[in-house]
């Protein structure tokens, strides 16, 4: 029989039909749902007379638009301070209690992004098939899932179906081997790849991230990494089943127990690539050859060491990398030339399906701990990516450090890594921000947003400008 | 599903590598919870001087000259010429709303990001490949022309210019086909419900802790 790959694996295993002209049918296990990307599939199930084909697959979660100031979260929807975000999740509400899917409402311990979420309850488990109206489903890959983004038509799809018509993807593969040196985190890792690779590099691509750094990586450090794929361009990233997969599902609230979870680990180790399998692509990186990363354009591919400078129209290979890089200088208000570490920030945004989880909290607070946020910075948000996670962080005591240290400590939701709800940057703000994009607009019309790894954006906030977190005592 | 066959327009630029859906639709529009009215907020931070918000009337806003798409020889365009990698970023299928709202019947790039070209087709917005030369080709032909406009046929996937370049384009023989006959994808997976319920039952027996669980 030929070798699989991880991927092939997960195809197969989900196949219902394959058509002739190549389209296939491919079975959905997981449906996540949230209060942006489902009020026109439900409205259109609704006008074709449609009811969801099963129940027990999907999960809803308000996490977009919801706001992450204590005073308006606690009087929940009905307090939702601007009106067409409270309709928004209002109507998830109201489609959920009337199909019968189960949701963690606003203010309910479960609550979260849903990429922080499905995975901390045990909603998603290795070699599931993952989908949910939002890019950064690929986070759900760090489990050996085969996840991924749908548009909306296609929630509707799921909704009704169970399955979407799709085609195989190719197969690739990112290997880093080697030791990642003190401060460089599964961020800098992912950054790093992409500023390799470029934003398009894995388009049509399923990734397979794969090597020694990633085997020594933590599943929420695989969660950083799967999640930004969708940068380098691949709809799916994923990392294969160990003993660390296994150990993490144990004991959450919707993982089988006892003689039902072993039978799951039975099926759960499979799902590795066979030593001969075949990738379309290989990439490889050195992890010694990775330093903190930093964005300093308005792409995530335009990213290089925080040591580094920002590059010069010369240094361009061909007009249009000279006419695109013109215009992110513009944009951002930098110099080609300028050093990195001279970016002064005005804000920061710790959190994001990216970085909200409870170590990327633990590594933040490492460098708040007994450091003051510099006075020139406005406004430092920490926002934890899900009630568990609050709850967690607060029972560690780290919501003192933050708050000690001068920063705010907020409600869990998507906050200023899309900026729907109040938090956002206002015009020309340089912002040091751990969530996944740092296009035009994306944090506030006008903002700068600068990507980087939690530690790193602490040590922003307390330098006040953009600064290497290895100088920092008590970095790792 | 509106259907696409063949289609004459104006073209409109937008002359630049990795469009994001951020730019194309920004975030606050999609507080919405309908399907349409997204056509006055395509590509608003581009398009208008001041900020958008949602339910501000569009038509008082000052205006960005500077954008090509404002240009009076531009107005009325239904065939937007892009660049390469459009429509990276987000899922949203509020840019392809956006878009389709706006007047775009097609769009023509080199190359497109998954999910938005996935999504386009959801939405009757063909999304053609041509290669980089041949959209250099239209690009330039467009420059020099006011009133430039482009035949699309689908059925013969081609793109054809006045000055008598045929392009062929290559799609994916199920997408063409739910497009050319406007076909019901959701009516079209439901008709296979007894090959879904056969796969359950198999899966079930298989992997019982994927089902059931979720309450």
């Amino acid at each position: 029989m030929t070798d699989k790959t991880l991927y092939d694996k997960l195809w197969d295993m989900h196949l219902v039909k394959e058509n002739v002209d190549g389209s296939s049918l491919l079975y959905i296990d997981r449906h996540v749902l949230h209060e942006v990307t489902s009020p026109q599939a439900f409205e259109g199930l609704r006008l074709a007379g449609r009811l969801p084909w099963r129940l027990d697959t999907n999960i809803a979660t308000p996490d977009h638009n919801i706001s992450t100031d204590k005073v308006e979260r606690d009087a929940g929807v009905a307090g939702m301070v601007d009106e067409v975000s409270r309709i928004q999740v209002q109507t998830l509400d109201d489609n959920c209690d009337l199909y019968g899917i189960k949701e963690f409402k606003i203010n309910e311990m479960g609550q979260g992004i849903v990429h922080v979420m499905g995975p901390e309850l045990g909603v998603t488990m290795p070699g599931m098939t993952v989908v949910c109206g939002d890019s950064h489903t690929a986070t759900h890959g760090a489990l050996a899932c085969l996840a991924h983004g749908i548009g909306t038509s296609e929630v509707e799809h799921v909704l009704a179906t169970q399955c979407l018509v799709t085609k195989k993807m190719k197969n690739m593969r990112v290997t880093v081997n080697g030791t990642l040196g003190a401060g460089v985190t599964p961020k800098d890792v992912v950054l790093a790849i992409i500023g390799k690779i470029g934003t398009a590099g894995g388009n049509e691509h399923a990734i397979e991230f794969a090597g020694s750094v990633f085997r020594g990586m933590s599943i929420e450090g695989r969660m950083t990494v799967c999640n930004m794929a969708i940068e380098a361009g691949a709809r799916v990233g994923m990392v294969a089943v160990d003993d660390k997969t296994i150990d993490y599902c144990r004991g959450r609230q919707f993982v089988p127990q006892d003689k039902m979870f072993d039978q799951a680990v039975v099926y759960w180790e499979t799902l590795v690539s066979d030593v001969n399998s075949v990738f379309d692509i290989e990439v490889d990186l050195a992890a010694e050859s990775i330093a903190p990363q930093v964005t300093w354009g308005t792409s995530p591919e335009m990213v290089g060491a925080v040591t580094s400078f920002v590059p010069t129209l010369d240094q361009q290979p061909n007009e249009e990398k000279r006419k695109g890089l013109e215009r992110a200088l513009e944009y951002m208000g930098l110099q080609g030339g300028q050093a990195i570490e001279s970016i002064a920030v005005d804000r920061v945004f710790i959190g994001s399906c990216t970085n909200s989880r409870i170590e990327d909290m633990r590594a933040a607070a490492t460098i708040a701990k007994g450091r003051q946020v510099a006075a020139t910075v406005k406004q430092v948000l920490v926002v934890p990516g899900s009630q568990m996670v609050k709850a967690q962080a607060e029972a560690e005591g780290l919501d003192k450090i933050f708050i000690d240290a001068g920063m705010d400590w907020r409600e869990p939701g998507c906050s200023m890594c899309l900026a729907m709800n109040a938090d956002k940057l206002g015009a020309g703000e340089h912002c040091a921000s751990t969530s996944n994009r740092n296009f035009e607009g994306r944090q506030g019309s006008g903002g700068r947003t600068h990507l980087m790894s939690p530690a790193m954006a602490a040590a922003a906030a307390i330098a006040g400008h953009i600064t290497d977190v290895r100088t920092f005592s008590g970095a790792n | 599903m509106k259907a696409f066959t063949e289609h004459r327009g104006l073209v409109g630029p937008m002359d630049r590598a990795n469009v994001d859906t951020d730019m194309i639709i920004p975030k606050q529009f999609l507080k919405s919870i309908k399907r349409s009215g997204f056509g006055p907020n395509l590509f608003d931070e581009l398009r208008y001087l001041d900020e958008g918000l949602p339910g501000k009337d569009c038509s008082n806003r000052p205006i960005n000259h500077d954008f090509p798409l404002n240009h009076a020889r531009y107005k009325g365009a239904s065939v937007l010429l892009a660049r390469k990698n459009f429509g990276c970023g987000s899922s949203r299928e509020h840019a392809p709303w956006a878009l389709e709202d706006y007047g775009f019947n097609v769009v023509i790039a080199p190359s497109y990001a998954d999910i938005f070209y996935n999504n386009c087709f959801k939405n009757g917005l063909l999304p053609v490949i041509l290669t980089e030369a041949q959209v250099d080709t239209l690009f330039d032909e467009l420059d020099l022309q006011e009133g430039y406009q482009l035949s699309v046929d689908l059925r013969a996937q081609t793109v054809s210019t006045d000055s008598g370049h045929v392009f062929s384009f290559t799609l994916d023989g199920f997408r063409k086909e739910c497009l050319l006959n406007g076909l019901d994808e959701i009516g079209l997976t439901l008709k296979e419900a007894a090959a879904i319920k056969r796969y359950e039952a198999n899966r079930a027996a298989q992997h019982p802790w994927v089902f059931g669980v979720i309450k």
